[in-house]
């Protein structure tokens, strides 16, 4: 029990973030707790995520992981020269996943995913200074992947599978940076839609040249969350009322692009307890070039220039075994932002970071498992602004120093047969 | 499940660090200072630009707005104390307005709002509620008198209620006077001012130029007593009146600012009716003209006989055409040919300025005769139109008023803010650090308009978000000249103009 403490201690000392944009990167304890590689790492059936290839290679005839996590984030925000201060104080986010594997055969599997890669959730003060451009947002998907693994040799596998994805959104912002009805309260609009659904696909492939030594590949496609007519409602509030009449509740329309996604990686083992595994990732987050929302009223089209660009993101992690019971686990990523400057809307605050993570697993029997991991991600203070919000004409920026951090912290279970 | 606690505890390490915290939080103290000046007392002495009138009056929300009160608030940054403004609370309806012994007081109407079912400003149509007899007897922080003149500040008297029936009383200041005969800059200096702005003068001139020139120039007259409602004050009691008000708001030491007087035919009052807005077709233009026949004979026939110069003739030939049209007015200063049955008529020129209430009734038909339309066949009296020469002798009034503050506040080593170059720039397009541009323009009933008007309805007074501006201005010049750092002010925030479905 106490080397296991001790354990625990250097695990969390050696701490982990999530991703740019809205991405939420928490697809797996055992996976997240080492820098959320695992395109290389074939240990459960978390591969269902990371690279679908892997499943074929686990042992034993069903793997079962499941879990969820708690997403804490907060960002702070200030202006010196206005002498505006603001802290988002966000409802915590709960990702989690499901993922199942069944050994159809020594060289085909099939499978099931269910997970949450994007979502967000920011709330700032209402009213607050960057009320014009968000009051607050709450994005949230999931994502369901029959998936097929096919072992074409001891060293090579194929893998993949549609997605499937149901979203929904509910956003609020101020309709401008004054306007309020009689009694002064601000006027708004909050669009929500749930349901929404759209396709996709990830693929993978894995390369075991020796023992030791795992290469893995996943890509999954870029998808497309659109919002037709008829599928959310637009709600607007507090206009004034020679306004009221000409800013009707209704629909909307608009698009969300969850971006595409490629990793690479290696995995390998230095000795009989320990695995390294290195994940590289490459998001295509040009496909986000302005969220523009279409209002069937008075409000018209509201264009909202995004502009992200295709970001890397850097991992690396560990795991040791270190009694037959407990594994440790432990890893790093940088995280690059996509965000570019003069492009920083306070609706997805998130800087470059770095982002430690660590947990364990403890096994109860020989099926079942306890996985839990934990992700601290930093970013350093950033002095940016949003330049493209058009107000009579005129392009205006809104910016000043933003700071932002999230834990995340999750538990799970892990079942072999 | 014993490491589950540890689990936890280790978690709950983790939460404590979860709090993001800057490198330099502004909340930290040293972040802003006042530098050389002192904010704790900050008072501010002035006219309706310093009490936050707005759309024709002072209304609760409005005053809220006032330009002190946005510079208190950014103060607070840096050792500002409270600043009080007096009370409104008795506004119910947020209209603005008085009531005097329980009836409207003629004059103190409600505030200016869009009526959108007609198209154009109106006073908000409900009682005003404010009566001038609830006495407050308070010196406040903000002592801005709407309407007060440079030496009504230094007047006793000019709060005692008995005295408003002879006119020698405003009832705002009636209404917070500390006692019937306490002064404006008294009640202002009982208060220890550490810090004040000091913003007088505009009524000197404001009100003969908004009354079209009616008033007369007592430039040469010291007897206030003597001078008219719409007169131009006499600079040489300008600047002793002056010079006595930042004595006794400096005896204690107190650092300030003090604000030149802006031209005030650049605000939308003068310059949102145009000179010619008269669109007239050829036939029209032949049926007016005609009836100008007789005026137009009669100057030629002075002219013939040197009753007046040829160019005089020229300038005062009534001549109309197909298009856009000049309007006719009634100029004083034209030779007075009344006793040869000739009157002093003249076209407008684009040196004239028309006041904004003439966008009411030219074009109008005078006793429902189609004939007899104002601006037209009917000429504008004298209190519609600013001429060239009135102006001049405005400007002449204000270069002198300016001349004044700018060598006082030299000598006593205040700030000076231009707020004739502020809106100067307004007139071509002001930029502030968020991007907007802000300008001298009326509002149009555009929806770009409801974010960037600044002035107010009644054409003369900012609006909440002008004032913003104004409040952003003088933070600049105070952070330079005292080398302080008060964090500044973002208009646009501020809301602009009030639109009702219907009144």
């Amino acid at each position: 029990m106490k080397k296991l403490l001790l354990v625990l201690t250097i695990a969390f000392s050696a701490s982990v973030m999530y991703a740019g944009g809205y991405r939420v990167g928490v697809q797996g304890h055992k996976q997240l707790a080492m820098g959320h590689t695992g395109v290389a790492v074939v240990t459960s059936a978390e591969s269902a995520f990371f690279n679908p290839a892997g499943l074929v290679y686990l042992d034993g005839e069903l793997n079962v992981s499941l879990g969820a996590a708690v997403v804490m984030s907060n960002t702070v925000y200030q202006n010196r020269e206005f002498g505006y201060s603001s802290e988002a104080d966000n409802p915590i986010g709960t990702p989690f996943y499901a993922y199942g594997s069944y050994k159809i055969n020594d060289w085909l599997s099939a499978g099931l995913a269910v997970y949450t890669p994007y979502g967000s959730r920011v709330e700032w003060p209402t009213d607050w200074e960057g009320s014009h451009l968000v009051n607050e947002i709450e994005l949230s998907a999931i994502f369901v992947q029959p998936t097929l693994a096919i072992k074409l040799s001891d060293k090579f596998s194929i893998g993949g599978g549609p997605i499937y994805v149901t979203g929904a959104v509910n956003f609020n912002r101020n309709l401008s940076r004054s306007l309020a009805d009689e009694a002064g309260n601000r006027s708004n609009v909050t669009i929500d839609a749930s349901g929404i659904n759209a396709w996709g696909y990830s693929v993978g492939a894995m390369f075991r040249p020796t023992e030791d030594i795992t290469l893995g590949f996943n890509y999954r496609s870029k998808i497309d969350m659109d919002v037709e007519r008829g599928d959310g409602t637009a709600d607007f509030e507090n206009l004034p009322g020679a306004l009221a009449g000409s800013f009707p509740d209704g629909d909307f329309t608009s698009s969300l692009p969850l971006p595409a996604e490629l990793t690479f990686g290696a995995a390998f083992k230095p000795s009989e307890k320990w695995l390294v595994a290195f994940d590289y990732t490459r998001t295509f987050w040009d496909a986000y070039k302005s969220l523009d929302v279409q209002f069937f009223n008075a409000a018209g089209l509201s264009r909202n220039p995004r502009n992200y660009k295709n970001s890397s993101i850097y991992k690396i992690g560990a795991q040791y075994e270190a009694t037959q019971k407990v594994i440790v686990r432990a890893g790093f990523y940088y995280d690059e932002s996509p965000i570019r400057d003069g492009f920083f809307a306070p609706e997805t605050p998130r800087p470059d970071s770095v982002n430690f993570t660590a947990g364990f697993s403890y096994n109860l029997n020989s099926k079942w498992a306890i996985d839990a991991s934990v992700l601290y991600v930093h970013s350093n203070e950033v002095n940016n602004s949003y330049d493209s919000f058009v107000e009579a004409g005129q392009r205006l920026s809104f910016g000043g120093d933003y700071k932002s951090n999230a834990l995340v912290a999750g538990i799970g279970v892990s079942y072999k047969l | 499940m014993k490491n589950n606690i540890k689990y936890l505890a280790v978690l709950a390490l983790g939460l404590f660090a979860c709090e993001p915290e800057f490198d330099n939080p502004i909340d930290e103290s040293g972040t802003y200072t006042s530098g050389s000046a002192d904010f704790s007392t900050f008072v501010a002495v002035g006219n309706s630009l310093t009490a936050g009138f707005m759309d024709g009056t002072v209304f609760r929300s409005g005053q809220q707005n006032s330009f002190p009160n946005i510079m208190a608030q950014q103060f607070e940054f840096a050792g500002g104390g409270t600043f009080t403004q007096p009370s409104y609370d008795d506004d119910v309806n947020d209209a603005g307005g008085f009531l005097l012994g329980g009836v409207p007081l003629p004059g103190f109407d409600t505030r200016l709002v869009i009526d959108a079912s007609e198209g154009g400003p109106e006073n908000l149509n409900v009682t005003p509620t404010m009566e001038v007899s609830n006495l407050q007897a308070t010196a406040y922080n903000n002592m801005g008198v709407p309407g007060a003149k440079s030496f009504h500040l230094g007047a006793p008297g000019y709060g005692n209620i008995a005295n408003l029936a002879i006119g020698a009383a405003n009832p705002y200041y009636v209404r917070h006077a500390t006692e019937p005969n306490a002064t404006v800059i008294g009640d202002a200096v009982s208060l220890n001012p550490t810090f004040f702005t000091l913003w007088i003068g505009n009524n000197d001139i404001l009100s003969y130029a908004t009354s079209g020139g009616v008033g007369v120039d007592q430039t040469g007259n010291p007897n206030v007593l003597s001078y008219g409602f719409n007169d131009i004050t006499d600079p040489g009691v300008f600047a002793f009146t002056y010079q006595g008000l930042v004595d006794a708001l400096t005896a204690n030491g107190a650092k300030g600012i003090v604000a030149t007087l802006p031209d005030v035919t650049s605000i939308p009052y003068f310059t949102t009716v145009p000179y010619n807005p008269i669109p007239m077709d050829a036939a029209t233009a032949a049926f007016v003209n005609n009836g100008y026949a007789s005026y137009n004979g009669g100057l030629q026939f002075a002219a013939g006989n040197g009753l007046i110069t040829a160019e005089e003739a020229a300038q005062r030939t009534i001549s109309f055409s197909a298009g856009q049209n000049a309007v006719v007015i009634v100029d004083e200063d034209l030779t007075d040919l009344t006793g040869f049955g000739i009157p002093s008529y003249r076209q407008a020129t684009i040196d004239d300025l028309l006041v904004l209430p003439s966008s009411g009734i030219i074009g109008e038909e005078v006793n429902n005769d189609p004939t007899q339309i104002n601006g037209v066949s009917v000429p504008l009296a004298n209190n519609w139109v600013l001429t060239a020469t009135e102006i001049q002798t405005v400007r002449d009034a204000r270069t002198a008023y300016n001349n004044a503050i700018v060598s006082i506040a030299t000598a006593n080593d205040l700030a000076v803010i231009d707020m004739a170059a502020v809106l100067e720039e307004l007139v071509s397009g002001l930029r502030t650090a968020d991007g907007q541009i802000y300008t001298n323009n009326y509002f149009d009933g555009s929806s770009d308009a409801l974010s960037t008007a600044v002035f107010s309805l009644d054409g003369v007074h900012p609006n909440a978000r002008g004032y913003a501006i104004i409040a952003d201005q003088f933070i600049q010049i105070i952070n330079e000249k005292y080398g302080a750092n008060v964090p500044r002010v973002t208009a646009g925030y501020y809301p602009g103009v009030t639109v009702v479905p219907s009144n």
